[in-house]
């Protein structure tokens, strides 16, 4: 069973060496990269249900003893994220063989996203805080080729900040790795809760702080958000929707492990506050946008700020619900942007100034933006409502009026900026018509394209509408994670 | 830690920001460069024991392997981003011929709209989000 851990990471990468031998081929790249991508997906759908029913999988790689072996760990929270980032890598691959841009139709297009599958993969399931920033690093690089492919002047500009930024937060990363590999002697997740809590307070604070920081430039958290709105617009859609449904989350990944596992009784106000911070800028942003992608791409941010505050506020029930906030967050993100990319592909642009009269030119198209929209914005009956629901509770629960406050309040900030999307494209009169594109036209003309997002934003609704057994599940992993003695336990012999 | 290698690291570090705080990326790709040394120099020193070999069971003193492993790691890494970066400001001087990195968007138009106050919104939007691809 453990045996298929290391095959998340390993069937991708062989399959981008596989796409750059057929480099000469794009229908050979494209029959390859969908291939890997279907078995990635395969095997952790195999691996949630594997670990469910049977506990946490380690694979020990090179079999060395668990304490100074590299392991790969999955348990339910690791496992959920992967089979859910996994599938939304392998929706987004199909979605972008149908918009067939110039992007997809460059020779490095396949190889360099199948590395990003196991980039993403690894990074999940790496149990060595080392090996995570190897794959956080696999991943990034994939991601930096892929915004950059057309090397147009506005990509290398958004390229610039984000590259060079995000080499700097990986120096952080392993200025904090060094240290803590200094204080301890070792880098084992498993080992290290038992050897940091041997540290004096003020050490294990600073070590906390670099890897914060570190994890918080990739998770786009306040003040260490600025790079995102301007370099993922600058992507073609199909990418910059995988930026925006799985990056910044891997980011969010590792600060709910690192802080739940590494260091579990920290006083969590600082963090709290900043997940405040984060969700009103980045709704704040997002209102004063007037180009969809933009728009879509300050809510990362604010969105983010809802995970931060269920890892903040700590705890069983406000950790699980932080799962499950990621869960429902994942699809609705990334088909928003999917229909952003459908809306660009029909009228070349993505300014609402240019844009209009799209819901009398395509209905369905306006119900595929209107449900992701919603439930971003948190309404009922839709998956937002239900995981927004979940956060604000704890924060009644635990007293924390403000932080409440301010979610409800970006709530309904979200909902306008929204409605400012919907006015802008949709409402009003068709600008231009071109023959032939009456209703429903414009799905018509993007089959494969118009498939995907329907399939994803149907997630979204089979999300809401599982939301009883998905949100026990998410409390199962919820109490893996929160547990202090399980990892551990589970790794160690 | 010896003084010799605290020193080394932080003129490194130093360095390596003041180079990184410029507008030109080549400068800035030095000065990550410096600062990427310098972070491995302070990987190195975690393993204890400055000037001996890491190898276990000789006499004497033997200093962990484990960070020198590490090293090598971050070092390959660090080389594949260092080579993308310098593409990039290749690309960035074949296409308007410097490599100094510009404003982002929202920024020229604050900067347009607080140059010429009367202007409408609309000319300030009319900056392009992407360039013509060449």
């Amino acid at each position: 069973m453990s045996a298929l851990l290391p095959l998340t990471i390993v069937v991708p990468l062989f399959g981008a060496a596989l796409s750059l031998l057929a480099i000469n081929s794009r229908t050979l790249q494209r029959s390859i990269s969908v291939v890997c991508a279907a078995v990635t997906t395969a095997i952790s759908v195999a691996i949630l249900i594997g670990v469910d029913r049977n506990g946490t999988e380690v694979a020990a790689i090179g079999d060395w003893p668990a304490e100074i072996a590299v392991n790969l760990v999955a348990d339910r929270f690791a496992a959920l994220m992967l089979t859910i980032s996994s599938t939304m890598l392998l929706a987004v691959l199909l979605y972008a063989l149908g918009q067939a841009t110039d992007d997809e139709r460059s020779r490095w297009y396949h190889p360099a996203y199948l590395v990003l599958i196991a980039g993403v993969s690894g990074a999940f399931l790496a149990g060595d805080l080392f090996n995570l920033f190897v794959w956080f690093e696999v991943l990034l690089i994939a991601s930096y080729v892929l915004l950059t492919l057309e090397g147009n002047d506005g990509q290398i500009r958004a390229g610039t900040t984000y590259v060079v930024l995000n080499v700097i937060e990986s120096f952080v990363l392993v200025t904090g790795v060094a240290l803590i590999f200094a204080a301890t002697g070792t880098l084992n997740m498993a080992v290290l809760p038992e050897r940091l809590a041997e540290l004096p307070d003020g050490i294990r604070l600073g070590l906390n702080l670099l890897l914060l920081i570190a994890f918080g430039l990739k998770a786009a958290v306040f003040p260490l958000f600025s790079w995102l709105p301007d370099s993922y617009p600058a992507a073609p859609s199909p990418v910059s929707a995988v930026f925006a449904g799985l990056l910044t989350k891997v980011g969010v990944y590792a600060i709910i492990r690192t802080q739940t596992l590494l260091f579990p009784d920290t006083n969590r106000e600082l963090l709290l506050v900043i997940a405040g911070l984060t969700m009103v800028i980045g709704v704040l942003g997002a209102i004063a946008q007037s180009d969809m992608k933009r728009i879509l791409s300050f809510h990362i941010i604010s969105q983010i700020g809802y995970m931060i505050m269920g890892v903040a506020l700590g705890g069983v029930a406000a950790i699980s619900a932080t799962i499950f906030y990621m869960l429902h967050h994942i699809p609705v993100k990334t088909s928003l942007f999917l229909v952003e990319g459908i809306i660009e592909r029909e009228t070349g642009s993505s300014t609402l100034e240019r844009v209009s009269g799209l819901a009398r030119r395509s209905g369905p198209l306006a119900v595929l933006f209107l449900i992701p929209a919603f439930s971003l914005a948190g309404l009922p009956p839709f998956s937002g409502f239900l995981g927004k629901t979940a956060v604000v509770t704890e924060g009644l629960d635990q007293r924390s009026w403000w932080i409440v406050a301010a979610a409800i309040v970006v709530s309904l900030l979200t909902l306008v900026s929204m409605l400012k999307i919907w006015s802008g494209a949709f409402w009003g009169a068709p600008e231009t018509a071109p023959a032939g594109s009456d209703h429903g036209g414009i799905l018509r003309n993007h089959p494969l394209m118009a498939t995907v997002t329907t399939a994803v934003v149907t997630a979204t609704l089979l999300i809401a509408v599982f939301a009883g057994p998905l949100y026990r599940f998410c409390e199962r992993a919820a109490i893996d994670v929160t547990d202090a003695a399980s990892y551990p336990s589970a790794v160690l012999p | 830690m010896s003084w010799e290698q605290a020193l080394l690291i932080g003129v490194l570090a130093g360095t390596g920001t003041y180079l990184v705080m410029h507008r030109t990326l080549t400068r800035i790709i030095l000065g990550l460069g410096l600062l990427g040394n310098a972070i491995n120099l302070l990987i190195l020193t975690s393993g204890d024991g400055p000037g001996v070999a890491p190898i276990i069971g000789q006499d004497g003193d033997f200093t962990d392997p484990v960070p020198q492993a590490l090293v090598l790691t971050a070092i390959v890494i660090g080389f594949g981003v260092t080579s993308f970066l310098l593409a990039m400001a290749y690309r960035a001087w074949t296409i308007d011929g410097t490599d100094e990195v510009e404003d982002d968007i929202a920024d020229r138009r604050i900067a347009e709209s607080e140059a010429s106050p009367q202007s409408d919104r609309s000319e300030a939007d009319a900056i392009p989000d992407r360039g013509d691809p060449s």
